[in-house]
């Protein structure tokens, strides 16, 4: 990949495997996430994308007969040896497919993980509140009712609020499982917007089976298949002159 | 501000049209100065000056299929893309008639002109000033301009005409002189095709702006 050398490696793997009992979902996966860059999965149902997501921050974890080969890496250190699981989760945030605010008022949302994590200081939980909203572009849309519901919002409200609450915690990482397949196109263009606005400062890889989603917003692509990467490239090459015939027929919509 | 990435590589791309478009009218006026004054060394600039401006039409060509490719451009924004590509080949192709009167420059160097240079220079003044004026169109995306741009094509249509002409009674009375005017009446031709393409670029604009094609 172009450049790359240049750029600093967030996360990596080496020969990962994963598998669902006797089925494998990933094989072989090597691949070099980028720092502070946009990484799109993309493939088609099945292809072991949103496990990769899942894996980056063990959330398969408590499937049962589910198992992992291999190593991945964050910032150098073993994820799976070197990570205490809460210490992990904190650096490395999801958001998923459908917006899951808590049922508690907006200001609980976003309050829930700083607290978790020890901070009691109403002025300080006041601080996190409002500049994880306003990271978030949704501070001047809620900040006259953050005592409200955080149900009464919209779905994109609810998923910038998701967003949000992720951020709260200042992790390093974000991973976005379809972070907008629920939402309206409006909804979802501003999402778009806020991701690579994040970008400038969070590493973000996300799964999207929108395929033209990847195209907008990311730098990188990986594209999947039966569970193995076969391409991985900067996005503007994957969409424009895709190496593998592969890749071709799948964005060009020939299978998938 | 939706799609506020979008916005930012759209504006990237008219100020790389911008600046290409800066060049060829520089490249314009350096090759007239170089044909009045027999400057050869300005004329080889003019020639290497082609290279630059052929790497930034590839460039902006590489960023309209890239916004092609990721962003899905529709209505406006799809014209706007498609008139972009259109707009920078009928540059390029200024540029090299610009760099081909250069050559020509070069060839006559030692050679007394068979006639005063004043109405080539008038014509290259004419079509500069067509494409600083196609270019305020674009811009402004200002339709009346981009259609007054296109009107002025007669002016050079009719001094091409006009040398032809006088060249034609020079070489009647001189055959001794034909080869240096064929020489002119190439360059003359050549000004008389930048004026075109420049036209080509005013209805690029109209399109733009209504999505019809301008029949004149």
């Amino acid at each position: 990949m172009e450049n790359k050398q240049l750029k600093e490696i967030k996360i990596c793997t080496k020969g990962l495997n994963f598998f669902y009992g006797d089925n494998q979902a990933l094989k072989g996966i090597n691949i070099e996430i980028l720092a502070k860059k946009v990484t799109a999965l993309i493939g088609p149902s099945g292809c072991g994308k949103s496990t990769f997501l899942k894996t980056l921050n063990r959330m398969n974890d408590l499937i049962p007969e589910a198992r992992l080969e291999g190593e991945i890496y964050l910032d150098n250190l073993n994820l799976y040896n070197d990570y205490d699981i809460v210490e992990l989760r904190k650096k490395v945030g999801m958001v998923f497919q459908k917006p899951n605010p808590f049922p508690m008022s907006i200001y609980d949302n976003i309050a829930y993980g700083p607290r978790i994590h020890g901070i009691k200081n109403k002025a300080v939980l006041d601080q996190i509140v409002e500049s994880s909203l306003q990271k978030a572009a949704l501070w001047e849309e809620v900040k006259d009712r953050l005592k409200q519901n955080a149900l009464g919002l919209s779905g994109g409200q609810q998923q910038r609020l998701c967003i949000a609450r992720v951020l709260a915690v200042e992790p390093e990482v974000v991973l976005m499982d379809e972070p907008t397949s629920a939402l309206d196109p409006l909804a979802t263009l501003k999402i778009e917007d806020l991701i690579q606005e994040l970008a400038d400062n969070y590493t973000i890889v996300i799964v999207t089976h929108n395929m033209q989603q990847a195209g907008r917003i990311s730098d990188y692509t990986a594209f999947f298949l039966h569970g193995e990467i076969v391409e991985y490239e900067t996005t503007s090459k994957i969409f424009s002159v895709p190496n593998d015939k592969r890749t071709e027929d799948y964005i060009t919509g020939r299978f998938g | 501000m939706m799609r506020y990435n979008f916005d930012k590589e759209l504006e990237s791309l008219h100020l790389n049209l911008l600046q290409m478009a800066g060049l060829v009218e520089e490249s314009i006026e350096s090759t007239i100065e170089a044909l009045k004054k027999h400057d050869v060394e300005l004329a080889k600039k003019v020639a290497q000056g082609d290279n630059i401006i052929d790497k930034l039409e590839k460039k902006i060509e590489k960023q309209c299929i890239d916004l092609i490719a990721r962003q899905q451009p529709l209505a406006k924004d799809l014209r706007t893309i498609s008139s972009v590509l259109k707009i920078i080949t009928d540059l390029e192709r200024i540029a090299d008639q610009s760099a081909d009167i250069a050559s020509y420059t070069i060839k006559m160097a030692r050679e007394k002109y068979i006639k005063p240079i004043k109405d080539i220079p008038k014509m290259a003044e004419c079509t500069k000033n067509m494409v600083n004026r196609v270019i305020d169109a674009y811009i402004k995306q200002d339709i009346e301009e981009a259609k007054a741009v296109i009107a002025s094509d007669d002016e050079v249509d009719d001094l091409f005409a006009k040398i032809v002409q006088e060249l034609t009674v020079i070489v009647k009375n001189n055959p001794q002189t034909v080869e240096q005017a064929i020489n002119l009446v190439v360059i003359a031709k050549y000004l008389e095709r930048m004026a075109d393409h420049t036209t080509n670029i005013g209805e690029w604009i109209i399109y733009n702006v209504t999505g019809e094609h301008y029949k004149v």
